[in-house]
């Protein structure tokens, strides 16, 4: 009797947990990440054994060890070009790669930029807790101007960086974002992700409780949250606050979204943008909201635009529709050739 | 008239020009109707960095070298015995090697003033004693070219394009070599613009006519050499490039995995990305990636995921693959690195062959890093030994470095094509979920070759993770342990080590097993240090030729064998590395024999080596 031929078994968060002790520093927003895709894979009905977790350096990159899937903690920021080699060999595998500010934008900046451009199938969960944490604690290139760390103890000069900003600017079709402490918006963006045929890039909101705590208090502290951010879903109007009755509306003088009050000033809903998760234009201004006093940030899926085919099928199209044509021995022999008797 | 015919044993020509002249391509044909003629041949294009230097200009020259013969040939030639000077630049740079007596042939309507003067000559030296030396044949070829093609109606500057087939006809008429080849290839290079075949092909025909007819001076012979290649069998020519490619696609059926090449380009390693990059017939898969880590890299992903993956560059790429080759020695995945070496350091001479990166090879890598390292020592060798690549990364579960160089990569020679159906093939197995149902342990190890098993994600039941940190050696998670690390970098380097048991012996060359003079090579320099060998041992020199394929491991009598030599001399294309390792690893009082000028070894600088040596 074969086992394989046995009804399979709904799998669960356990069958995803791996057996080695997770080593993040005790109320890191890691665990709390961790948990949430144990917890959503099984319900994405997803195989162990087609699951990859591909990961850089940083503390974010220890996450494969703690996935009872397949799991790669490759070298630092070259993450996204291990997925693409893998996606080459097997494209029918679920590839999620996991990354942090100073992995994926610094150090791995281009491969991030040239994976999201080229479309390749996969799920890019980058952890932006804006400091480096297992080097003990520098300015990463999305900490804000003015970051005191031990190399920068005069604060840092350098602006900060968006990573969704910079994920449109380089191609992406998929952007979204989210809380680690969001664990029932969390799981949303991560089937959204699953479901998505080519790169899709989740900036996770990420607290370094040793390095950087409470960096983005402000935004996720359940006091401030409803004024400080903006939940998107496709089709719905963009409203957000603790009453729900602020609003995004697009200013055509300033070419700019801005903050409005339904109700006050003779603002109503209509003023009020709906959201489309397919206009390019549109995402371009909500990824920067929040950069300016009283905007919220935009959460949740802030662009989706799968594209007919991805990156790994063109290619793979290309190989098929010739494979087989002509054998080594053909090939060898092709072009001028003479015998000696 | 008929002209007379000389029999020869061999001949080397050159042809020179500007970078814009088309001298490769006459060069590439010539070496293609002296293939089909069935002499063996060795070629050397010799050309600048820049695309188009400009034109008339000594560093924009661009050159084509071919030694063909009669009998075996293994380099390109100390020095031609014909030299095509296009140009002023061409002949300035090129005439001091040119062999006394032989026979230059000159466009005197290139030799304007304006082309003197940017070729630095104060005055023409066509007519004075400078070219006394030689046998001088003066063409006004630009003037025969315009004439050739004016009934196509091209502009002057198009119609002055087909000067180098007209050159080429006249030298396919003087060593009896036939056109038929270059008009087939004429038409079908310029298939959409069959004007530009047919005024090419006028120019290659009037050329070869003009050898015909022309009353030149006795000096003009006609040369006949015969064919060489006695083995039975389909010949072609190849270049290393080519080889190396179809090594590797042969490489990847006889494991019975799927190729994924990473790479990016980078002179002189690019022709494998193009040769590769045409082999989706055989399910070949190439990727360009972002840059050179990106390449390794993805060759590391497609490893992991199953394939075979290569990745193709030169020295400065393989610099910067260096921090990822060390991941693949750590999670002990199969990668075959292929360097096609230049001239260093940094840019270096990109165009310009050297053999200065064995000590990145064998060396250049943080932590104990050890790894296979084998060469190729001619362009068709490229084929064995990139099989050889990938046999040795899926069996030992290890990253790979194939050493090839400029040189070989560029060059072409005639090639006996092999017999597939025999060569052995080693199947790769993947490893299977654990009967008892336990965790699927990736550092399981075969005990005689020590490579770890191989789970390629999508099997049930294997799932598991690797990485760069290291690894315990019973469980493969990580591990911080002291006596772990020790334990595991045993393995790493008793792994590497042991190939040596599974490659042959290193076998002599040439001449005796023991004796006075050992000259021990590696590479390109196969050529020259065979001929200057073999010249030696005419002259009654005791002196013995040992090339090496495997440079990491050594093969296990490599010492004993050096031992039985009261020399050993080692002529490399840099400072003295293979010299230096065989110092260290068998505490012999190796010799060094250098040359870095970005040129191959000349037989007669071996061959005044050897005499020395053998004098003392």
């Amino acid at each position: 009797m074969n086992d394989q031929s046995a009804p399979m078994q709904a799998l669960t968060l356990k069958d995803f947990t791996s057996d080695q002790e997770v080593r993040w520093c005790p109320g890191c927003g890691d665990y709390a990440i961790l948990k949430c895709m144990q917890r959503t894979l099984p319900e994405l009905g997803v195989s162990r054994e087609n699951t990859v977790f591909i990961s850089g350096i940083g503390c974010s990159s220890r996450f494969p060890y703690y996935m009872n899937t397949y799991g790669f903690h490759t070298i630092h920021g070259r993450a996204p070009a291990i997925a693409t080699g893998l996606k080459l060999a097997n494209p029918e595998l679920d590839v999620w790669v996991i990354t942090g500010d100073g992995d994926g934008l610094s150090i791995g900046g281009n491969h991030l930029m040239h994976v999201l451009r080229r479309d390749v199938d996969l799920n890019i969960l980058l952890f932006n807790n804006k400091i480096y944490g297992l080097t003990k604690g520098q300015y990463s290139p999305t900490s804000d101007v003015g970051t005191r760390s031990p190399s920068t103890p005069q604060g840092s000069v350098d602006p900060a960086l968006n990573p969704l900003s910079f994920a449109l600017g380089s191609g992406a079709r998929f952007i979204a974002r989210t809380v680690d402490t969001a664990q029932k918006h969390m799981p949303i963006v991560f089937e959204r992700a699953h479901a998505f045929k080519g790169a899709a890039l989740i900036e996770i909101l990420q607290n370094c409780i040793v390095y950087n705590d409470a960096v983005w208090e402000n935004i996720t502290d359940k006091k401030t949250a409803a004024d400080h951010q903006l939940l998107l879903e496709h089709g719905k109007k963009m409203l957000f606050g603790p009453d729900g009755n602020k609003g995004i509306r697009f200013n055509p003088d300033t070419i700019a979204l801005e903050v409005v009050t339904v109700g006050e000033g003779g603002i109503t809903e209509d003023d009020v943008l709906t959201h489309d998760e397919t206009n390019h234009q549109l995402a371009r201004m909500l990824v920067e909201l929040g950069a300016h006093p009283g905007e919220p940030m935009a959460m949740g899926v802030i662009y989706a635009d799968q594209a007919d085919h991805s990156y790994t099928d063109a290619v793979l199209a290309q190989v098929n529709a010739q494979k087989g044509r002509r054998s080594l021995k053909d090939m060898m022999y092709a072009g001028q050739t003479w015998e000696v008797k | 008239m008929v002209s007379e015919v000389q029999v020869l044993e061999s001949a080397v020509v050159r042809f020179a020009g500007d970078s814009g002249d088309g001298m490769q391509l006459t060069g590439s044909q010539f070496t293609n109707s002296t293939a089909l003629s069935g002499n063996d041949l060795a070629t050397f294009p010799d050309f600048p960095a820049e695309i188009r230097a400009p034109a008339g200009t000594t560093f924009g020259v661009s050159a084509f070298q071919i030694n063909f013969g009669a009998r075996a040939i293994k380099t390109v030639g100390d020095r031609p015995d014909v030299l095509v000077a296009m140009n002023p630049a061409a002949l300035k740079v090129n005439l001091a090697n040119l062999r006394p007596g032989g026979l230059l042939v000159v466009d005197t309507g290139a030799f304007t003033p304006r082309n003197l003067q940017k070729a630095g000559y104060e005055e023409n030296p066509i007519g004075t004693d400078a070219l006394h030396d030689f046998q001088l044949i003066e063409l006004d070829m630009s003037k025969m070219t315009l004439e050739a093609v004016k009934e196509f109606g091209l502009g002057t500057k198009d119609a002055l394009r087909c000067k180098n087939m007209w050159t080429l006809g006249l030298m396919l008429w003087m060593f009896s070599r036939k056109r038929e080849p270059v008009i087939d290839w004429l038409k079908d290079k310029f298939k959409k613009a069959p004007e530009l075949a047919d005024a090419n092909i006028a120019a290659l025909n009037a050329g070869h006519a003009f050898g015909e007819t022309a009353e030149l001076s006795a000096t003009f012979k006609r040369y006949q050499i015969g064919a060489t290649h006695t083995d039975p069998g389909t010949y072609r020519t190849v270049t290393g490039s080519q080889a190396l490619s179809w090594g590797i696609a042969a490489g990847g059926e006889l494991a019975g995995l799927e190729i994924v090449l990473g790479s990016y380009p980078i002179t002189p390693a690019s022709p494998i990305l193009h040769a590769l990059s045409g082999m989706k017939d055989l399910g070949v898969v190439t990727f360009q990636a972002e840059d050179e880590i990106a390449a390794v890299c993805a060759a590391i992903g497609a490893s992991y995921g199953g394939a075979l993956g290569v990745t193709s560059s030169s020295g400065p790429g393989i610099a910067l693959k260096t921090e990822a080759i060390g991941l693949a020695i750590s999670t002990e995945l199969p990668v075959v690195v292929i360097n096609s070496q230049r001239g260093g350091p940094s840019t270096g001479l990109p165009t310009k062959t050297e053999q200065s990166d064995l000590y990145q090879a064998i060396y250049g890598r943080n932590g104990d890093a050890p790894m296979p390292v084998i060469a190729t020592r001619s362009p068709g060798d490229c084929f064995e030994v990139a099989i050889e690549a990938c046999r040795l990364a899926v069996k030992y579960m290890t990253p790979v470095m194939l050493m090839t160089d400029g040189f070989i990569a560029n060059a072409a020679e005639p090639w006996k094509l092999p017999d597939l159906d025999a060569l052995d093939p080693f199947p790769v197995t993947f490893a299977t979920a654990p009967a008892d149902g336990s965790d699927f342990n990736p550092s399981k190890r075969d005990p005689k070759t020590l490579a770890r098993n191989w789970a390629k994600p999508g099997q049930p039941g294997c799932e598991h993770r690797i990485g760069g940190i290291e690894k315990s050696y019973d469980t493969g998670d990580i591990s911080y342990d002291p006596a772990n690390h020790q334990k595991m970098t045993d393995t790493r380097m008793n792994k590497v080590a042991g190939i040596a048991d599974d490659i042959p012996l290193q076998t002599v060359d040439q001449g005796d097993d023991k004796g006075t003079l050992a000259i021990v090579g590696w590479g390109s320099t196969y050529g020259p240090i065979s001929e200057a060998v073999k010249c030696a041992r005419a002259e009654g020199i005791s002196v013995s030729h040992v090339h090496l394929r495997y440079l990491n491991p050594f093969p296990r009598n490599l010492g004993d064998l050096l031992s039985g030599f009261s020399k050993v001399l080692v002529p490399e294309m840099n400072a003295g590395q293979l010299k230096t390792v065989i110092r260290d690893k068998f505490l012999i009082d190796a010799k060094p024999l250098n040359k870095v000028s970005g040129q191959p070894f000349k037989i007669q600088e071996i061959l005044d080596a050897i005499r020395a040596e053998a004098a003392n």
